[in-house]
């Protein structure tokens, strides 16, 4: 047990790639196999991470469960994993959706099942090892591998002009990865000049001095990767293209998951490595992201097809979390991680709900629907938790999250944070707008009138998603007390490189309610 | 855990179990979900008439049931404030749910989502009560958004029907405009204050500037504006019966419409620092009291008319607390519930005698075919035309006297001529439907509605009768004024009395003015002096103006949601697909990457792919480990 919890981190990461090895014995015909055993590896693959939420100890900002080897000692690239609060539950996400995509599929998915699920497990290795590894270049290739299996899920199974939009996720992202990739490397030189030591240890790396204005060109850099990835507006279009276009499995790893790697590039690489550049360029990023609220909550509006409106309805959503993250309030960015787990669970559930649709009406046509609620109750109902979910409605998790960012948020930047408040009634008018054409209403389509209720496999599905959004709806603690210290720690590590605003002052002082 | 403790959390408790049951087991308890659903409330309501008792004999108290949200500085736990305030409100919506839940299990009877019915119907008693306790502004935001959604789940109950899908949507949106503002209050009191709570809060509140106080009270009144269906967001509510007629007695009359009121009584320290702010309430409260009057005239639909006649009676209330009569305002709250619900329940009763005729004009002659219905009714007519003995008359009377003897004399104009009105609309129906000819469809059978309704609307109606003697000897010395003062005593009397007119004067007047709308509609429907038609062809600007509500929602339909619309299509089609995607495909066919892409994928080769990527990354790391 002890070697079990030691290693803990890294046995997470090569469990998916020993099980696509064991997949691979197994003869491409048995299908009903492949997808049982598939399911069942990564429900183990994620009770093994719900041992990393046991041993954590909530209290510290320290990274825990660390693992250190060298690796290619020339570059000082060494093999070093270990989480905080946040990588904690971005990595218990990793392995629940990876499970919830494995079990949606079995319906969805219906030639090359060999193949897509080793192309899931794949994938699964790859996202963990991006959130655990602490060095840089570790974290690059996982980052980068990560491409390969999702260009292929979109490519193979997608619909439409799948191909199209899986080459432009995948050149968008390339590209805003290889400047990123510079930058990264540049601050790795630096580092060198500075110490005579070649170090891709992020922990040693963030001690580099760096003079401000390189410090912009190098944010702008890690920007362009990062924000790519989340996507921000303007960076966005890949988004739409990529979601519609996935199979479902694709859309709720890409949605829940994919977008939370930008952001979360933000708060481990570029937030701590260029502190000065950060403090002085948040409030750009900040408009950046408050337009991002509007523009994707407007677009959403005049969607027609429900994939798209699920996926700029994203757009809206991260734009809350960069100005949660860049108010750099510690309310606000607890807010923001938390917001980040929110709507991983939120929107992977839309997307599961959008899919469950098109399999049976074999239309994404919000204007084919209506009346589904007298067929369906069950999916009626969980549905429409998941779209109360996601316009913050209080009870459930995403209000929490929103509520933490904007209150967070408004004392520094009062202004833009009333202008991303507005956004709540604009979400509330498009995901109403769609439920009641979906689910309320007459029939008027005759596919509708043999629909079929959700059976047990598809409650299995979603139902870890909705308890979720209870449970972080009523009891958020759990969440809280882990990410909090190490948010903390985050907002006194960008502070303590001079231009200290009044962070510290923020921190404290406040009584409460 | 003490008793108090035990009490207070039972009485959302049970409400709360309710709807866990009836929505997910509903089909097992069958019709016996109704039974038990409004025992539940029942048990509630006797809950909250015991702590009524603790508090009146006792002090008020607060209590934590768990901390609910700490992150960094920020904190807020699920507590309740027990006071007089609170156990008023807690008596009143328990007490109006018992009676609304019993009704629905006749008026639902038939219906194939009974179950369903009564889960969200004990969700909203369940969010309502906890509104009302809630110690700090987030829990009430909570709660505030909650019976939102209730009321959005409840108007549109029959989904199948376009109207009520469209109707329950309009609600949430316009409520989240307003709440909207009320977030935004929330956000700057607690940079303000640092807090949430409200005692921290209200004991913060003199020594902050008045500009913020101001700005503060405006924002959380928009809250309210949107809640309590006041101009310029009352437009959701007329539409909103579109739900079960039950629903809109307990939602839309008696109890989530009046949390704005409540609101600002709760928060009577932050709006008695701010007169601006009270004013601004008062005039918002005074022309939505004689716009929603003035509209209720010429309506034809019997629920819309009681729709908009409570838009009309909840602009008394803001008058009230507008002027810092907080007592009366409540007053008139509690006397409302009763007397609007009442008409809502025998509302439902006509419809359910008609086979759920709505239409004035097909009524008529009803009142020997269902007694019981149309006495109650006229006794809530009665009442909301403020004629003695009945409740409404020492309510808005004592809002009314207040406003003149506090020097407001053009509001008080205003509220008698509105008196007057609403007076008249509501003897216009009840003629029109009770009296006079029949235009019955002879198709439909009419029929007295079963007990299980006409007790609930009997003991409303007495209710109506009795209540009002809580408002004697009249005005600051009442039952209810003594009772519920204390709790006010730290508001700021930013509006002193400046006459001592005394109350049988002013009482005349408005008694008056009832009467003389009651005749009018008398002497219009029964003795038919002068034509209806006559008097509309006379004033036909006037009445179409009524008739079409004002226009308010052809309005906000050209000035908001079309140019909202046409700019986000602009967006997408210009902004996301032409300009910046083409720009992106554009870069990418320079390089021709395109071209490439599709022969590749190919299904035979993709097993190689995988395989190639899964030994590359085991070779490279196996590789570097070696070394």
């Amino acid at each position: 047990m002890d070697f079990f919890i030691k290693y803990l981190l890294s046995i997470l990461i090569f469990f998916p790639l020993a099980s696509v090895v064991l997949l691979l014995f197994i003869n491409k015909k048995n299908e009903g196999l492949l997808r049982n055993l598939a399911s069942i590896l990564s429900l183990v693959e994620f009770i093994f991470s719900v041992y990393l939420f046991v041993y954590f100890k909530p209290d510290t900002y320290k990274f825990q469960f660390v693992e250190k080897l060298n690796w290619i000692s020339t570059f000082g690239a060494s093999y070093f994993l270990g989480i905080d609060g946040v990588s904690l539950f971005l990595i218990l996400l990793t392995t629940l959706l990876t499970f919830v995509s494995l079990i949606s599929s079995y319906r969805y998915i219906k030639d090359h099942i060999k193949e897509f699920v080793i192309l899931m497990l794949t994938l699964e290795t790859f996202m963990i090892g991006t959130f655990a590894s602490l060095d840089v270049l570790l974290f690059y290739l996982f980052w980068e591998f990560m491409l390969i299996p999702m260009y292929f899920i979109i490519g193979m199974w997608g619909t439409g002009r799948r191909v199209y939009s899986a080459v432009k996720f995948v050149l968008y992202t390339l590209s805003g990865s290889l400047i990123m990739l510079f930058g990264l490397i540049y601050i790795f030189i630096l580092h060198y000049d500075q110490t005579g030591n070649f170090t891709f240890n992020i922990l040693r790396l963030y001690n580099t001095h760096i003079p401000i204005n390189l410090q912009i060109l190098l944010f702008i850099a890690l920007f362009l990767g990062f924000a790519i990835k989340i996507p921000v507006f303007p960076f966005h279009t890949w988004l739409p293209d990529a979601h519609t276009e996935a199979p479902t499995a694709g859309s709720v790893i890409l949605a829940g998951v994919l977008l939370k790697f930008g952001v979360y590039g933000f708060f481990r690489f570029a937030m701590p490595l260029l502190p000065a550049a950060t403090l002085m360029l948040a409030p750009l990023v900040i408009i950046i992201g408050v337009i991002g609220v509007l523009y994707g909550a407007l677009v959403s509006m005049v969607q027609k097809d429900l994939k798209r409106l699920v996926a700029f309805s994203s757009v809206s959503h991260m734009g809350f979390i960069m100005l949660g993250l860049f108010a750099m309030s510690a309310i606000s960015v607890d807010g923001s991680i938390l917001q980040l787990l929110n709507h991983g669970i939120t929107t992977g559930a839309l997307f599961l709900f959008v899919g469950m649709l098109y399999e049976r009406a074999h239309t994404r046509q919000i204007a084919d629907f209506g009346g589904i609620a007298k067929k369906a109750p069950i999916l009626t109902t969980l549905f429409m938790i998941s779209v109360l979910a996601s316009i913050g409605l209080p009870g459930l998790n995403g209000f929490v999250g929103e509520f933490l960012i904007l209150i967070g948020s408004f004392n520094h930047y009062m202004l833009l944070t009333i202008i991303a408040t507005s956004g709540i009634i604009f979400a509330a008018v498009y995901l109403l707008w769609m439920f009641q054409r979906v689910m309320f209403q007459g029939i008027t389509n005759p596919q509708i009138e043999s629909f079929q209720d959700m059976d047990l496999r598809e409650i299995i599905t979603v139902l870890p998603l909705i308890l979720l959004m209870f449970l972080i709806g009523f009891y958020p603690a759990p969440f809280l007390e882990r990410i909090d210290p190490t948010v903390v720690h985050f907002l006194s590590m960008i502070s303590r490189h001079g231009y200290v605003h009044n962070l510290i002052k923020l921190k404290m002082g406040l009584s409460n309610a | 855990m003490d008793a108090k403790f035990i009490i207070t959390w039972l009485i959302p408790l049970f409400p709360f179990a309710g709807w866990f049951l009836w929505g997910l087991f509903g089909k097992y308890f069958k019709g016996y979900s109704g039974y038990i659903a409004s025992s539940f409330v029942v048990i509630s309501f006797i809950l909250s008439s015991i702590l009524f008792f603790i508090v009146s004999y006792t002090h008020g108290f607060t209590t934590t049931l768990y901390p609910w949200i700490h992150a960094a500085n920020f904190k807020a736990g699920v507590s309740a404030v027990i006071d007089r305030l609170s156990v008023v409100m807690l008596v009143m919506v328990t007490g109006v749910s018992a009676l609304v839940h019993i009704y629905s299990i006749g008026y639902m009877q038939d219906d194939k989502g009974f179950a369903r019915y009564f889960s969200f119907l004990n969700l909203f008693v369940f969010s309502m009560i906890m509104l009302v306790i809630s110690n700090n502004l987030l829990l009430l935001y909570v709660f505030w958004e909650a019976v939102g959604f209730c009321s959005y789940i409840l108007i549109g109950f029959w989904y199948e029907k376009k109207s009520a899908s469209d109707a329950g949507k309009k609600a949430f949106i316009v409520n989240r405009v307003g709440d909207f503002g009320f977030a935004i209050g929330i956000f700057l009191l607690f940079i303000t204050t640092g807090t949430l709570n409200y005692e921290t809060i209200f004991k913060m509140i003199p020594s902050i500037p008045s500009i913020t106080v101001t700005i503060i009270a405006l924002l959380l009144f928009a809250g309210a504006v949107g809640k309590s269906a006041q101009f310029p967001l009352h437009v959701w509510l007329p539409d909103a019966m579109e739900g079960p007629t039950p629903v809109s007695a307990l939602i839309h009359a008696a109890t989530m419409v009046t949390a704005g009121v409540y609101m600002i009584a709760r928060f009577h320290v932050i709006f008695s620092y701010s007169q601006f702010a009270s004013e601004v309430v008062l005039t918002i409260g005074t022309f939505t009291a004689f716009l929603a009057a003035f509209i209720a005239l010429t309506q034809f639909d019997i629920k819309r008319i009681i729709a908009y006649s409570t838009i009309s009676q909840l602009g008394y209330m803001f008058m009230a607390v507008g002027i810092g009569s907080y007592t009366a305002g409540i007053f008139h709250l509690i006397s409302h519930a009763v007397f609007k619900g009442l008409l809502f329940l025998t509302a439902g009763s006509v419809m359910h005698g008609l086979a759920g005729e709505l239409d004035l004009r097909k009524m008529g002659g009803l009142y020997s075919k269902m007694r019981t219905t149309a006495i109650t009714f006229i006794v809530g007519g009665l009442a909301l035309s403020g004629i003695p003995p009945f409740s409404g008359f020492f309510s808005k009377d004592a809002i009314l006297a207040d406003v003149y003897n506090k020097g407001f004399y053009f509001a008080w104009v205003i509220g008698e001529i509105t008196a007057l009105m609403t007076a008249f609309y509501i003897f216009r129906l009840i003629f029109v439907a009770f009296f006079g000819e029949s235009n019955l469809d002879p198709e439909v059978h009419v029929h007295e509605s079963p007990k299980i309704m006409t007790i609930p609307m009997i003991i409303l109606a007495s209710l109506a009768l009795i209540i009002g003697f809580l408002g004697i000897p009249p005005f600051n010395n009442s039952i209810f004024y003594s009772f519920l003062h204390v709790d006010f005593k730290n508001a700021y009397n930013f509006a002193p009395f400046v006459n001592s007119t005394p109350w049988y004067i002013l009482s005349l007047i408005s008694v008056l003015a009832g009467l003389i709308g009651i005749c009018t509609a008398y002497l219009l429907y029964i003795k038919k002096v002068v034509n209806p038609e006559t008097v509309k062809n006379i004033f036909k600007p006037i009445y179409a103006l009524s008739y079409n509500k004002v226009y308010i929602d052809e309005i906000y339909n050209f000035i908001i949601v079309k140019p909202v619309l046409g700019f986000s299509n602009f967006l997408w089609k210009v902004i996301d697909i032409s300009i910046i995607d083409g720009a992106v495909n554009g870069i990418a066919s320079g390089f021709a990457f395109f071209g490439v892409k599709a022969k590749r994928i190919q299904n035979g080769m993709l097993m190689s792919y995988i395989l190639t990527l899964t030994i590359g990354v085991a070779a490279l790391l196996f590789y570097f480990f070696i070394r």
